[in-house]
């Protein structure tokens, strides 16, 4: 059984930009173990000199013509953002300082 | 007259507009009324086009009456799982990070459709981005299964299963990670093709697992299922892993007969877990295609115990990967409250996102975390060529592999939602095949005591669509198996 703890949880959440409650972490320590013991199950297999298989296709450097295209138009582009001027997508502040 | 274009195939319905016999306009009226009629009890869409739908199915008429090819597909109304990009209307993604999102471009496929002559109805009810396998996951309703309200349809393309099997769409695309077309399919009585990885574009497809996502059609039938694939399939250079290669007119491949053909049956696929009256009508399914003239032989899938496991490393590590992009800067939900930067990001990611989905990300990012890569994906990535391998060797003895597509007929609602590796085991038997990379399609084979339908499955070598597809014509001619909506009969 693999042991997930609270604080696995919580280094976790951090890394996926997640925030949980109380519940919602002592919930999901039970639950990435009881899953993570499942694929345990692979440490039974002699994967020793295995190619890994990344994809499904084996196509390597698809390159096209370098060559200008039609883009998206900016009204389209910022249509569907939370906020914007017009012109450029706005964000909260990122920097510190006054409000 | 009194034709119920409904219950009609979308062969059928091409025919019937293109020699005058009725028009594009009254076949989607009809759809549409049926919509009004059942869907406030299948729940299968998210949204209804009524009066786009119309002006479509005029511009097929007028075509027509001009005297111009209305196309491959004219005038047969179809429906659009919600992660598929369209400029009309939403794509939500059944997700509420996605809610009111509209997209600026039209997905390959939904161009494809378009230019065939065929009429969008609306967008179909999906467990969120795609994960799940019940249509629960869906942040708006869930979906009901139209032989049995009280089931769940399958997922996650379960709005494009039932409303195929309900007679609210001729045919609907749906998309396949881990078995998300397949499954539905058999669980709600259609025909469902997950076509070979790279052979429809995945652009504008909203992306769950990229190594393993792939468009495909969800039908009443399997000529249906050739039509649909000559429409959507062939490459595009917006997707970089969609295959440079010609495609078949797969109509063709509908002769009714599979003398010569080799079928393989994996003993692994018939071993603990499968229900009796599954099993039962796959092997009435398999005594079908022999005496029809096909030849069976045991092959062994090996690694087949394996491929649950893999599967959830590498679909969690990309979806953690891909839903990065719903930080509430260019699209989607922005928590109103977030202060800073950091806030936004977060905030945003934990209201917006199911709980499913925040378990997969979990998942997934705990997986390419330091430390944990190569214990993980590395050796997932590994012995998912295993997996490939046991293909490739089966292979040299058969054509094509015949096997369940589910262990059980539909289950309850609230059945499996207790245990998320519960609910993650009722895709076993789809899973090695979008490891692997080949096509399969699921094919109706008889009802339950219950009333439930069973679907089998045929899985094929990449870029072979054309072998299941006769196999399964092949069986379907012979089968006699009708879809009937039982539950809907009345209304």
């Amino acid at each position: 059984m693999s042991e997930i703890t609270i604080a696995d949880v919580e280094y976790v959440a951090g890394l996926a930009q997640l925030s949980l409650s109380d519940a919602a972490k002592e919930k999901l320590a039970k639950e990435l173990g009881g899953i993570l013991s499942y694929i345990e199950k692979l440490n039974e297999l002699d994967t020793e000199g295995i190619e890994p298989m990344m994809h499904a296709m084996p196509l390597t450097n698809v390159l096209r013509e370098d060559r200008v295209e039609p883009s998206l138009p900016r009204e389209l582009a910022l249509k569907n953002a939370p906020n914007t001027d017009g012109e450029y997508f706005l964000v909260p502040k990122i920097l510190g300082g006054s409000e | 007259m009194n034709q119920d274009w409904t219950r009609a195939t979308a062969h059928a319905i091409r025919e019937a507009v293109k020699a005058g016999e009725t028009s594009a306009e009254s076949v989607t009226q009809v759809y549409l009324d049926r919509i009004a009629a059942v869907d406030p009890q299948v729940m299968a869409y998210n949204e209804v086009w009524t009066d786009a739908a119309l002006a479509m199915a005029q511009a097929v008429d007028a075509r027509i009456s001009a005297g111009e090819d209305p196309g491959p597909l004219a005038g047969v109304p179809i429906g659009l799982k919600d992660l598929i990009c369209t400029t009309e209307g939403h794509t939500t993604c059944s997700s509420k990070i996605l809610a009111g999102y509209q997209s600026p471009f039209d997905a390959t496929c939904v161009e494809k459709l378009r230019a065939q002559g065929a009429v969008f109805l609306g967008k179909l009810n999906m467990d969120e981005f795609a994960m799940g396998s019940s249509t629960e996951n869906s942040s708006t309703h869930p979906t009901c299964n139209p032989f049995d309200l009280d089931s769940v349809p399958g997922g996650s393309s379960g709005g494009s299963a039932a409303s195929v099997s309900a007679g609210e769409c001729a045919f609907s695309l749906g998309s396949d990670t881990g078995g998300s077309i397949r499954q539905p399919a058999a669980l709600c009585g259609c025909v469902g093709l997950k076509p070979t990885y790279g052979r429809v574009s995945r652009w504008g497809l909203v992306a769950f697992a990229s190594s393993l996502d792939q468009i495909g059609p969800l039908t009443k039938d399997v000529r249906d299922q050739a039509l649909a694939l000559n429409a959507i399939c062939g490459h595009d250079p917006r997707d970089s892993t969609s295959a440079p290669l010609e495609v078949p007119d797969f109509t063709q491949c509908l002769t009714g007969d599979v003398e010569g053909l080799t079928i393989g049956v994996p003993k692994e696929y018939f071993a603990e877990g499968l229900g009796d009256e599954v099993r039962a009508k796959v092997e009435a399914a398999l005594d079908v295609l022999r005496g029809a003239g096909a030849k069976t032989v045991e092959v062994s899938l090996p690694h087949a115990e394996y491929a649950v496991a893999v599967y959830y490393i590498i679909c969690t590590a990309e979806a953690s990967a891909n839903l990065a992009r719903f930080d509430g800067v260019r699209y989607g939900f922005r928590h109103p409250a977030a202060k800073d930067m950091r806030e936004m990001y977060v905030m945003s990611k934990s209201e917006g996102f199911g709980p499913e989905v925040q378990r997969r990300i979990m998942l997934g990012t705990y997986a390419l975390s330091s430390g944990y890569y190569d214990a993980y994906y590395l050796k997932a990535q590994k012995a998912r060529a295993l997996i490939k391998r046991d293909f490739d060797q089966a292979y040299q003895h058969c054509d094509i592999i015949a096997t369940p597509t589910t262990p059980t007929p539909a289950f309850k609602f609230g059945a499996k939602t207790g245990d998320p590796l519960e609910m993650y085991l009722s895709d076993i038997y789809t899973i090695s095949l979008n490891l692997y990379g080949g096509p399969g399609i699921s094919v109706p084979c008889g009802l339950s005591a219950d009333g439930l339908p069973i679907g089998f499955q045929l899985m094929g070598k990449v870029f072979d669509e054309a072998a299941i597809l006769r196999a399964a014509h092949a069986y379907e001619q012979r089968s006699g198996f009708q879809l009937d909506v039982p539950a809907l009969a009345a209304s």
